[in-house]
């Protein structure tokens, strides 16, 4: 045990995701090391976080506005609708620069063992916004794992009445692998979904 | 350092540090068994999707101080796709997974009735031949069962008179004969008593041909007896999609 705040501030880094109790404390040393100004810094950077960070109120997304950076830009095609399940996952599919649409992040996949349900999701917002006929075309990008899998069966069985295209991003073999490495589900959706090649 | 082989289905996952996960294996002989997979979340993991929940696979562990290892794991059967493409029986094997892991509280006791139970029942939910909510019901009677808290739908729970009986009572142990009744205890249809004791034995031809409204009652009073004896409820329960 260290003296008052010292002991404070291990205790609170200690409730960090991955942050274990010598990991806190070396963290803990490091900012009692470090320059004035640099820990100055990272106090501003996590307060401003709290302070001006809020969700988006079309999309879920993390925004600095009522409305993301996405949601406000005219160039993005308002017809595609991207289903994710977090905003981390936005950043992934940006990052990839093939979607051109727009987003709806949940907040969470359904799992009814943790006591998840649809309606802890956003997806009456979801529904709200396919209500006007706009988006043609629904993508449903949440988690390739089971609770993923069963979010996106309910969500296409909710929204396929409503008349518009439903597609499931693709799985199955990761590029750069070896396939006799490949898991047997794995494989197996990969032939599934195997196209035509075009030559 | 040990090392084991057993075969199990998958129960639950949860998140560990960066990309490891811990799962959580109701295994054939260890009983409930709690496994750290390495590298399960990286998309090149060698486990790939066998380590997902509902999974029936084939283990090499070695065991540790709290938390056993996975090594290596083989699909025994993938019941995973099936499941999570059709929402119903989604809801429906989490709650079972979820009584099984609720019934076999303690660790590495083995439990290998549980476990056949389980891998049958996920294997009926699949086939799709049967009504989901059917094939929860049944497993739960059977669990419960198992488990010592067979349910009597016959014969009055307290004194054995034999049945048929108009009262069931959920905390007394089943049915009731009109003497052992007492104030507040259902009175079901007594097709749904046919139905429930049909569940139970596996009677499945005498169980389809109860009327919808006598199953709804059945699960209502399968699930009121399940939470009286697990005492804490169960959080997937509430979610399960009945048509």
């Amino acid at each position: 045990m260290y003296e008052g705040v010292v002991q404070d501030l291990i205790d609170e880094l200690g409730r960090l995701p991955g942050v274990g109790p010598k990991g806190a404390q070396r963290i803990a040393f490091h900012l009692l090391a470090a320059d004035p100004a640099d820990v100055r810094r990272l106090v501003a950077a996590i307060t401003e976080v709290k302070e001006r960070v809020h969700f988006c109120r079309v999309c879920g997304n993390v925004a600095q506005d009522e409305e993301c950076r996405i949601c406000r830009d005219p160039r993005r095609d308002v017809t595609v609708l991207c289903v994710v399940e977090e905003p981390k996952d936005v950043v992934a599919i940006e990052r990839t620069r093939e979607f051109r649409g727009r987003y709806h992040v949940l907040g969470g996949a359904i799992s009814p063992i943790e006591g998840v349900g649809p309606d802890d999701l956003r997806v009456r917002e979801l529904m709200t916004r396919l209500a006007d006929g706009v988006v043609t075309e629904l993508i449903l990008a949440t988690d390739p794992n089971l609770e993923g899998e069963a979010t996106a069966t309910y969500l296409a069985r909710l929204v396929k009445p409503m008349g518009l295209t439903v597609t499931r991003l693709a799985s199955g073999l990761p590029v750069g692998g070896d396939l006799e490495y490949a898991d047997e589900v794995t494989l197996g959706r990969a032939f599934e979904g195997r196209r035509l090649i075009d030559v | 350092m040990s090392l084991y082989r057993d075969q199990g289905v998958v129960l639950r996952t949860q998140k560990l540090g960066e990309a490891d996960r811990i799962v959580s294996l109701l295994t054939r002989e260890h009983g409930r068994v709690r496994a750290v997979a390495k590298g399960v979340r990286r998309t090149r993991s060698r486990f790939g999707a066998r380590l997902e929940p509902f999974m029936h696979v084939d283990l090499q562990l070695y065991e540790g101080r709290s938390l056993d290892v996975v090594t290596q794991a083989e699909t025994v059967a993938s019941y995973g796709a099936a499941i999570a493409g059709h929402y119903p029986r989604y809801t429906a094997a989490t709650v079972m997974v979820e009584t099984a892991e609720r019934f076999t509280s303690e660790e590495r006791q083995p439990a290998m009735q549980q476990y056949l139970l389980l891998v049958g029942a996920l294997r009926t939910l699949v086939e799709g031949e049967r009504v989901p909510e059917m094939v929860l019901d049944a497993f739960l009677l059977r669990s419960l069962a198992v488990a010592g808290y067979a349910p009597s739908f016959a014969d009055c729970a307290r004194c054995g008179e034999p049945g048929p009986h108009a009262s069931f009572g959920v905390s007394h142990g089943g049915a009731l004969c009109a003497s052992c009744r007492v104030p507040g205890v259902a009175t079901p249809a007594p097709d749904t008593l046919l139905l429930l004791a049909a569940l139970l034995s596996g009677e499945w031809a005498v169980a389809e041909g109860v009327e919808v409204r006598h199953r709804r009652e059945g699960s209502g009073l399968v699930a009121a007896y399940l939470q009286w004896h697990l005492e804490r409820g169960l959080r997937s329960l509430p979610l399960v999609e009945r048509a």
